[in-house]
């Protein structure tokens, strides 16, 4: 099963501060065990929401918000998506990720389970795959 | 209070699954015998069910749980329990260690992990060991699987793995041998075996040969985790890329290669929007590394060109197979199997036309071990359908179809067949 690790933004990355040797090294350090344990995918930081933007939708309409946005809570700067056998270990690597605050400050991260093809069940997939085999046999 | 309880243990024990690889490799290190490594990991896991309730999990639990089992291999050495020899061995060590202060050991075992944890998969593999043992050990001491999971994984019985994993033990410790990394002209010929039962475990998954399913991904991310740890341990080896990239790229197929009901579903077949694109990212990444490193003309590199040439066609009918042909006659003259000379059949059947793939197909008839190999009837009847030999091709499919062990593909086959019936 996978996981997303959240990496929840802080006024230092909104303000587009880079992390610190330090804390660069543990992050690296951190993937890095992740890496030998074959439990990496994918991981990677995100420029602060200044460099980005939001689509709203009302129906069909939609209207581009350019940011920076603010409530920074809300916002994340980064994330690390992980493969592993179990909920619990999913649990153990994110209890092991490095505080991604710079030194002494706060920081959060929030994990969360993907979705996977079976979670989806029957639906519009399946049937295109009931018509495949119709069309096979005919 | 008991599901509390519950719920600490599997922490625990998921803990323990993401340490114990390396944790039975610098045991092994220490007390130079894989069998007592993993009894003294055990045994430090049970220290760990009854301190960790109380205590928590120890921020450094990898430290935590080794310093617990060299305790115990100290326990295990004042009962007499273990060998003269390794008395001294063990002996040396641990008054070494005992000297240090808790973070320079911590470091040391850092340092000698990752070639431990190498050791490990080379002894696994050792050519002295069936292959069939080799698999069981390297799923059990490096893929951290219990007896239990392995023997549901292969459908066998539990005590049968069992056996198979404590013999695998005696052997290696009878024959003495030695928990180092192999070198010179050795090293290629015990890498080989490493990436084989990597390999073999990934195929079991991807097209089990018994029992009702189709499939069995549980095995499929088993290698592949395999292959990506090794991928970390040997950065330099292209063969190493070269299979992972193959891996990846055929595991980013699983969930299309299924239909609703279980059945297979062929990859021309497939719809390919269920493909994973983050496992073709990753494999054609690990592809770019193994050609990198000048693995071009590896043969599991070779095998991940081929599918990356699947990987990188939106639709079944832009595949490139005049591609795959030649990278099969590459591969046919480095390898030159019968199961590469059966694909190469089929991509010339599919590049240059049914009658050019059958010419290649029909001489593997002879091959002793394909009179009972059904993917050879599979294929031929495929490419008899299409000359319009249905008859022929009815025959052969029946054939495959009383071959193959697999209940799923054995249904598959004898639709295929009824279809050349039907068609007269």
């Amino acid at each position: 099963m996978r996981f997303m690790i959240i990496v929840k933004a802080t006024k230092d990355s909104e303000a587009g501060v880079l992390p610190a040797e330090a804390d660069m090294a543990k992050m690296a350090e951190f993937h890095e065990e992740l890496a030998k344990a074959g439990a990496l995918l994918d991981a990677s930081g995100l420029r602060a929401t200044s460099m980005g933007w939001r689509v709203k939708y009302a129906g069909e309409k939609r209207t581009v918000i350019d940011g920076p946005f603010t409530e920074s809570k809300e916002l994340i700067a980064g994330y690390t998506l992980i493969q592993v056998k179990s909920r619990e270990e999913a649990k153990e690597w994110a209890r092991r990720f490095p505080n991604p605050a710079p030194a002494g400050k706060e920081g959060e991260i929030e994990v969360r389970q993907l979705f996977e093809l079976e979670d989806f069940g029957t639906g519009d997939a399946v049937e295109r795959f009931k018509k495949m085999e119709e069309d096979r046999r005919s | 209070m008991v599901v509390t309880a519950t719920a600490v243990h599997r922490t625990i024990e998921a803990v323990f699954r993401i340490e114990q690889a390396r944790l039975i490799a610098g045991l092994t290190r220490i007390v130079r015998d894989v069998g007592q490594a993993e009894e003294l990991a055990q045994d430090a896991l049970v220290v760990a069910l009854e301190r960790w309730p109380d205590s928590g999990v120890p921020d450094n639990p990898g430290a935590w749980l080794m310093q617990a089992a060299k305790r115990r291999a100290i326990d295990r050495l004042r009962r007499g329990r273990m060998l003269e020899r390794k008395h001294e061995q063990l002996g040396r060590e641990l008054e070494a260690a005992q000297g240090r202060a808790v973070a320079e050991l911590e470091a040391a075992l850092d340092d000698d992990v990752g070639d431990d944890l190498l050791r490990l998969v080379f002894i696994a593999c050792h050519p002295l060991l069936s292959t069939d043992a080799r698999v069981a050990l390297t799923l059990r001491l490096v893929g951290g699987l219990t007896t239990e999971e392995i023997a549901r994984a292969y459908l066998v019985p539990e005590t049968t793995i069992a056996q198979r994993i404590v013999r695998a033990k005696r052997t290696l410790s009878e024959a003495a041998v030695p928990f180092e990394l192999p070198r010179g002209a050795d090293r290629a010929e015990r890498l080989a075996s490493v990436l084989e039962v990597i390999y073999l475990v990934f195929n079991e998954g991807y097209a089990a040969t018994a029992g009702e399913d189709w499939m069995r991904p549980a095995l499929c991310e088993e290698a592949l985790r395999l292959g990506r740890i090794l991928a970390r341990l040997m950065p330099n080896e292209p063969e190493v890329h070269g299979l992972v990239a193959l891996l990846e790229i055929q595991s980013s197929r699983v969930a299309a290669r299924v239909g609703p009901r279980g059945e297979p579903v062929l990859l021309l077949d497939q719809d390919r929007r269920r493909w994973d694109p983050l496992l073709i990212r990753r494999g054609l990444a690990a592809l770019e590394t193994a050609e990198r490193l000048g693995g071009a003309r590896g043969s599991y590199t070779l095998q991940a060109k081929v599918a990356s040439c699947h990987a990188r066609a939106r639709r079944a009918e832009d595949t490139d197979w005049s591609r795959i042909a030649r990278l099969y006659d590459e591969l046919a003259s480095i390898v030159g199997s019968p199961v590469v000379e059966l694909n190469r059949g089929v991509a010339h059947g599919m590049a240059f036309g049914p009658a050019a793939g059958l010419a290649i197909v029909e001489p593997l008839a002879a091959v002793p071990s394909f009179k009972a190999y059904h993917l050879l009837p599979s294929v031929r009847g495929d490419l008899l359908a299409k000359l319009g030999r249905r008859d022929e091709a009815r025959s052969d499919f029946e054939r495959a179809a009383s071959l193959t062990r697999n209940a799923r593909e054995r249904m598959l086959l004898l639709e295929r067949a009824a279809a050349c019936a039907r068609q007269d």
